[in-house]
């Protein structure tokens, strides 16, 4: 049975094995590679359906994302893609888009921006996807911007509000969606300035991109003197107990946030612990007030507490650009009603599933648009052409030279679990010295089919 | 003629390797260079604990040090990429140094949490100053093929020569390190430290040194993964990394560099094959990412059980071409399993239950 133990194997077998097996690897990774793309010829006038570009086919159109589905970002916002993918099945079941179906692969970041680069470079060359749609996040999306546009590969409706998927003249094939945090920060401050002059203002914000882009906007209407704290914090590390010390010890009696759910549910029980209790202002990605109120019960719970989600909800303040799930007679919360119980009735009708039909929406009205054939250049082109206003209460932005996404919002305040409006829309701009307007557009209803209209 | 040898040997490599980069798809070629990064981080790892006997757990730390200084010297200095590599490989190295110092005073399980520390520890510097390191959003790493190859020439197959290249001048020079004196000192060290002083071998010395030589890897690694990636973040570098790394090594067989190549091939291709293979069975996006997880496991029981010495030691036992080197079980595991000195652990070596 045992063999010497001082027996080794001869130089020369190692060497051979070294060599032979590097390239026994090299032929393992090599196999099963994945199909080849073809290359966007024109679209065509003809009816009948091509291969237009890669990533489409006779029958189907293939798009890719990735999505937190598991980390510190997956609460809530996990829920996005699969309401997507079901407004895309509606879609489907409805004669799809010019006959095709949309076949929407989304894959798990974690919320890292390592795991992202891998992951959209698999979606991008091994599975060939036309566009990359509604990617997730400010840090994971910057991660492969470049690449995206280096391969020229639509990078359309991405869900972060962060101004950098503005950039047209380095990043044309990158592009928004919902109100940039800067826009946000202005609406909500403006609402501050009118409402709670002369308080002390405290700023609760994630130290990237996404919390500094929504400062700059606050910091464009309120007057420096009244802001007394400035806290950041990093999604990696959930203990924010020195931050919400200091914005108590400043004497904040306002707190706006830009923080994403679990952060925002973090904030609002540490303050609990220290008997600090200011007015919470928090910006739309982080206000969801169903996720808000299970996020809470569970951290509580992991306390060892239990407390009333929606009761510690009650009162915070907040905007939105969709229309509010509280109103059952809208058209729209209808259509996204009707859809959800027939494709998703597992998850909660919540804010992010309302979020990810909605931008569902919009990707299938730029697919009308950019016609039967199309090439990825015909969709860049659709949504640089501009969109009509869809599900959001304010038109968008888009054009050749801007990216930004949907251009106004309405404050609102968090009453027994839903978004009660409080004002009008208001719309603005990203600049500094640009107003905070009422909006002048009404928004359109949903079409009866709840498909828009080629 | 060892050295003479193992470049022919890595001459054929890089010839099969260039060829087959031209062959396959572009995100072949981006796996390639994926399983080539982290293939130099696992062998330096497993010289360190199969052949000095040392064990880290935090060896993901030396990655981060290889990857940030990649991404600081590529953004401010924008020196030429083999340059900005040697670089990582020496500062990572200096990083090793350091530690290493206070690594060849601790020992088993203290040298474990030690490295543990690094490995927790280092990755929120990132967040401290975040006006260097970028935060929680981390840093960009873009590099272009050089012009001479012409526009069209794909960037993934680019990334795969840079970073199999380096790999294989990485094992070259740790093939010929393991072989020579001080590999041989090494050994001798992990077998029993007072029997390799008594022989006028300086046991600190060696012992420092092999964390260098590991650090260095890592952080050679470290770099690659960031030129292949185009990111260097912190979120990258976490505990989970470096008990991959570990993962890696153990799956491959301690002390051989082919097992680095088996383990480096599972963490790359096990994760996105499984989540693929999930999904087209219907599992929903959160379960199917959970499966590689699970797989890991069932992966690492299953080869400890039918090859306790990783799969290098099993296919070596399969073709029958030589038996185990005696590295089956390196010293830092002995306070874990046995009470026995480690001069007696040799007869410890059995292959499995007998």
């Amino acid at each position: 049975m045992k063999k010497s133990p001082w027996t080794r194997p001869t130089r020369r077998s190692r060497v051979a094995a070294l060599a032979g097996l590097t390239a026994a690897a090299v032929v393992v990774a090599g196999c099963s590679s994945g199909g080849s793309g073809g290359s966007g010829t024109p679209s065509s006038k003809s009816t009948a359906l091509t291969a237009s570009a890669p990533g489409i086919t006779a029958q189907q159109i293939t798009i890719g994302s990735h999505q937190p589905l598991t980390g510190v970002a997956a609460p809530g916002y996990d829920e996005i893609a699969p309401a997507s993918n079901a407004y895309f099945q509606y879609v489907n079941a409805h004669g799809g888009i010019y006959g095709r179906k949309i076949v929407y692969k989304y894959l798990n970041d974690q919320y890292d921006p390592t795991v992202t680069s891998t992951a959209v470079h698999q979606l991008v060359l091994q599975d060939n996807v036309f566009a990359i749609f509604d990617g997730l996040g400010t840090p994971t999306h910057l991660a492969v911007v470049k690449f995206l546009n280096a391969s020229k590969v639509p990078d359309v409706f991405v869900a972060s509000g962060c101004e950098c998927w503005n950039e047209t003249a380095t990043e044309p094939y990158t592009t928004g969606w919902q109100i940039d945090y800067v826009r946000e920060g202005k609406i909500l401050g403006n609402y501050i300035k009118q409402h709670f002059s002369g308080k002390k203002i405290g700023y609760f914000y994630q130290g990237d991109e996404f919390g500094q882009d929504g400062v700059k906007g606050l910091d464009d209407e309120l007057p420096k003197s009244q802001v007394v704290a400035r806290q950041s914090y990093n999604p990696a590390v959930t203990n924010i107990a020195p931050q919400i010390t200091a914005l108590k010890a400043a004497g904040a009696q306002v707190v706006v946030s830009f923080t994403v759910p679990a952060f925002t549910a973090l904030f609002k029980l540490g303050s609990l612990k220290l008997n600090y209790n200011p007015q919470l202002v928090v910006s739309d990605v982080g206000s969801d007030p169903i996720t808000l109120a299970g996020l809470l019960e569970a951290f509580a719970k992991q306390g060892g507490a239990t407390v009333a989600g929606n009761q510690l909800t009650q009162g915070i303040i907040t905007d939105g650009y969709l229309p509010s799930l509280g109103s059952s007679s809208n058209s729209w919360i209808q259509l996204f009603t009707k859809i959800h119980s027939q494709y998703l009735s597992k998850l909660p009708l919540d804010g992010n599933v309302a979020f990810g039909m909605a931008v569902a929406y919009t990707f299938v009205q730029a697919m009308f648009k950019a016609g039967r054939n199309p090439t990825r250049q015909d969709l860049m082109n659709a949504i640089n052409g501009g969109l009509p206003q869809g599900p959001s209460v304010a038109p968008y932005a888009y054009s050749k030279s801007n990216h930004d996404g949907i251009t106004g919002a309405y404050m609102a305040v968090v009453k027994n679990g839903a978004l009660s409006e409080t004002g009008p829309v208001q719309v603005t701009d990203t600049s500094a010295t640009g107003a905070v307007t009422a909006a002048g557009s009404t928004p359109a209803a949903a079409p009866a089919s709840g498909i828009p209209s080629p | 003629m060892t050295l003479a040898r193992h470049l022919a040997a890595a001459l054929v490599a890089a010839v099969v390797i260039a060829l087959l980069s031209v062959q396959l798809s572009a995100y072949r070629d981006y796996q390639l260079a994926e399983v080539a990064a982290y293939l130099v981080a696992v062998a330096g790892l497993t010289v360190l604990i199969g052949l000095s006997g040392q064990i880290s757990i935090g060896h993901g730390a030396f990655m981060a040090i290889g990857g940030y200084t990649t991404a600081l010297l590529l953004t401010h200095l924008g020196w030429p990429l083999a340059l900005i590599l040697l670089g990582s490989v020496v500062v990572a190295a200096g990083g090793g140094a350091l530690f290493g110092l206070a690594a060849a005073r601790l020992r088993g399980p203290y040298l474990a949490g030690a490295t543990l520390m690094l490995a927790v520890a280092l990755p929120t510097v990132a967040d401290q100053y975040q006006h260097l390191f970028g935060g929680d959003q981390g840093l960009p790493v873009t590099i272009t093929a050089p012009g001479f190859l012409g526009p069209t020439f794909p960037p993934t197959r680019w990334q795969a020569w840079v970073t199999a290249g380096s790999a294989l001048i990485a094992l070259i020079l740790l093939a010929n390190l393991t072989r020579s004196r001080v590999g041989r000192s090494w050994r001798a060290v992990r077998d029993d430290e007072v029997a390799a002083s008594l022989s006028g071998l300086n046991v600190a010395r060696l012992q420092v040194l092999a964390f260098v030589v590991s650090a260095a890897c890592a952080g050679l690694g470290g770099g690659l993964l960031a030129v292949v990636t185009g990111i260097v973040a912190p979120g990258a570098y976490t505990l989970t990394l470096s008990i991959a790394l570990l993962t890696a090594a153990v799956l491959g067989g301690f002390g051989t560099l082919p097992g680095a190549l088996w383990g480096s091939l599972v963490l790359v291709l096990v994760p996105t094959y499984l989540t693929n293979l999930g999904a087209s069975h219907g599992l929903s996006g959160a379960a199917s990412s959970s499966v590689p997880i699970a797989a890991y496991g069932l992966i690492l029981i299953v080869v400890m059980l039918v090859f306790p010495a990783g799969i290098q030691g099993g296919l070596r036992r399969l073709f029958g071409s030589a038996a185990v080197a005696p590295t089956a079980r390196p010293r830092w595991l002995i306070p874990f399993t046995s009470l026995r000195r480690p001069a007696q652990s040799r007869e410890n070596q059995e292959e499995g239950p007998s």
